[in-house]
């Protein structure tokens, strides 16, 4: 190929660069720019919306709209909110890698349809969501066939495309985006053949339970696990099998189940690969990084929100983190820096088993996220230190607690170094 | 009389109730509060839902639309309109809100994606 010298890097010049398109980082992208941020915003599908797009049951913008809407109308209403905020941004834009060069200056390396782009900016806020766990991370062998696709795998095919992927339909896991899956297909004329969990309880909400597998009547085969796949070009069949309290399979208690199709629906994992490259500090129960109560990460001046920080079951969750980190990155580019504080540490407590941001200033209003690690009735959510306590009627791990904290909780702090979210039981 | 159980789902308690109907009289066990009866009353004499499903579009920067009830329907309701649905088509664009079935169970089905239109050469 003959070219006219050499292919030009270009460089660009921002006070935020918000990698990925979806909830988390259109709304900080928003935010941003409504502090009068210069902000680029990037996107590597060739639109910006993120998963909402394909999410067309309702349950999204209760909190942040106060109104019950699909995922389609909230991420639309959003988008228009962007537009009209006058945001630049890239899509069909694959971010090649992220450079710290100092506390200033971070480099964002973009291949993009005009280019090679070298984006340079002070603060980074990395939205980047998360992916589906793989059939090989959750130990389901057999044959390499047709037929098996991850729940988001499955939506995008029936509720962008229209197309039906099976008719003869095996779930396995039970995490919310299988069980909506589960209904999508037994409405569209499919038989789902059952949802196979291999936890004792449900991994989804229990609504959708009751709207998505009860109403349809499928059954939900909770303590069980798909062993095998098998078929010769597209699924025949699966193998179940019953498994003891440490989830390890019972032998004898095998059973074939005849499908056509398999969906795994094995939970999310947040896209951090991008960060770990650059060493930022990662907690092994979120599988985010640990973040303080900007959601800056143990990087300064890089930020993270959304399902990338902590897998959320709410996508007004998720909005809500986009616009806190965009604070933090006004924040850090109005003072050069965020303020130095002496943290506080955030430690989980009896029956917690993950909570974001790791740590709190004590000074600001904060937000946590936490999930319990069993379900359980009758309790208290309690901060002993700020002398925060809440009764419920039940917690389950698959519905997260959010905790405001305002300034007041920490005028009588008892501990100057750590506060601690537990559960117990009310006698 | 007829003895069924549910499961309450307005909050994560999740409380399994017991219920027991007589005629239109129901009694309601297990619940841990009152809210668990009001909705075993619902479930139980008058249950609704929202159906959600995509419609084929021609001429669209997508190739389906979705769309939703816009107030839940009564249970039973369910398949007499995925089976309307499933013969419908639509012409781009389509925007959210948008009318895509009148007055049926009730209520309407609306269109919750925008579609644009592609202008064919
Ligand atoms: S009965 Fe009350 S406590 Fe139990 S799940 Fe329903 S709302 Fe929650």
């Amino acid at each position: 190929m003959e070219g006219k010298g050499e292919c030009a890097v270009k460089t660009l010049y921002y006070d935020t660069v918000v990698i990925g398109g979806g909830p988390a980082g259109i709304a900080a992208a928003i935010k941003t720019r409504e502090k009068g941020l210069k902000t680029l915003l990037i996107e590597n599908r060739d639109v910006l919306g993120g998963i909402p797009l394909q999410c067309i049951h309702p349950g999204f913008g209760i909190h942040y709209y106060k109104q019950d809407l699909t995922g389609t109308e909230f991420i639309t209403r959003l988008l228009d909110k962007l537009v009209e905020s006058k945001t630049e941004y890239l899509t069909k834009t694959y971010v090649h890698s992220i450079e710290y060069i100092d506390y200033n200056d971070k480099v964002v390396n973009v291949i993009s349809p005009s280019g090679v782009l070298e984006v340079h900016a002070e603060t980074i806020i990395y939205a980047t969501g998360a992916r589906e766990r793989h059939i090989f991370e959750i130990g389901v062998y057999g044959d390499r066939v047709d037929g098996v696709y991850t729940a988001g795998e499955a939506q995008t095919l029936m509720d962008i495309f229209g197309v039906l992927p099976g008719r003869e339909v095996v779930v396995i896991g039970s995490g919310d985006v299988g069980l909506i899956m589960a209904r999508r297909f037994a409405l569209e004329g499919a038989r789902v053949k059952a949802v196979v969990e291999i936890l004792p309880y449900p991994g989804g909400l229990m609504r959708n339970v009751v709207q998505c597998l009860r109403d349809y009547d499928i059954p939900l085969l909770l303590g069980h696990t798909v062993v095998k796949i098998i078929g010769k070009k597209r699924v025949e069949k699966v193998i179940v099998a019953k498994v003891d309290e440490n989830l390890k399979i019972i032998p004898g208690t095998e059973f074939e189940i005849p499908c056509d199709t398999v969906i795994v629906s094995a939970g999310l994992r947040p896209n951090i690969d991008l960060l770990e490259k650059i060493g930022v500090v990662i907690d092994p129960a979120t599988g985010g990084p640990v973040v303080n109560e900007y959601l800056e990460t143990s990087k300064p001046g890089i930020f993270v929100a959304g399902n990338a920080l902590v897998i959320n079951d709410l996508v007004d969750y998720a909005v809500e983190q986009g616009e806190r980190a965009a604070e933090g990155a006004h924040k850090f580019v109005e003072n050069n820096g965020l303020p130095s504080e002496k943290w506080i540490r955030v430690v989980k407590g009896r029956n917690i088993r993950l909570i974001v941001p790791h740590y709190i200033s004590g000074k600001r209003e904060v937000v946590l996220y936490a999930r319990v690690s069993q379900p359980e009735k009758n309790v208290y959510i309690e901060i002993p230190e700020v002398n925060y306590r809440v009764f419920s009627y039940g917690v389950r791990p698959s519905e997260m607690i959010r905790i405001k904290l305002k300034p007041e909780h920490f005028k009588k702090m008892s501990s100057d170094d750590k506060i601690t979210i537990q559960v117990t039981p009310r006698q | 009389m007829k003895e069924l159980e549910l499961y309450c789902i307005m909050c994560p308690a999740s409380c399994t109730l017991r219920v027991i109907v007589k005629d239109r009289e129901i009694q309601v066990y297990g619940n841990q509060c009152p809210r668990g009866v009001e909705y075993a009353k619902q479930e139980v004499l008058e249950p609704r839902r929202h159906v959600m499903s995509v419609v084929r579009v021609k001429n669209g920067d997508m190739p389906t639309v979705s769309v939703v009830t816009r107030s839940p329907v009564p249970k039973d309701c369910i398949w007499r309109i995925m089976e309307q649905l499933a013969k419908i088509e639509l012409e781009a664009p389509v925007e959210i809100g948008d009318v895509v079935i009148r007055d049926i169970c009730g209520t309407d089905i609306i269109a919750t994606r925008r579609v644009k239109r592609i202008e064919l050469l």
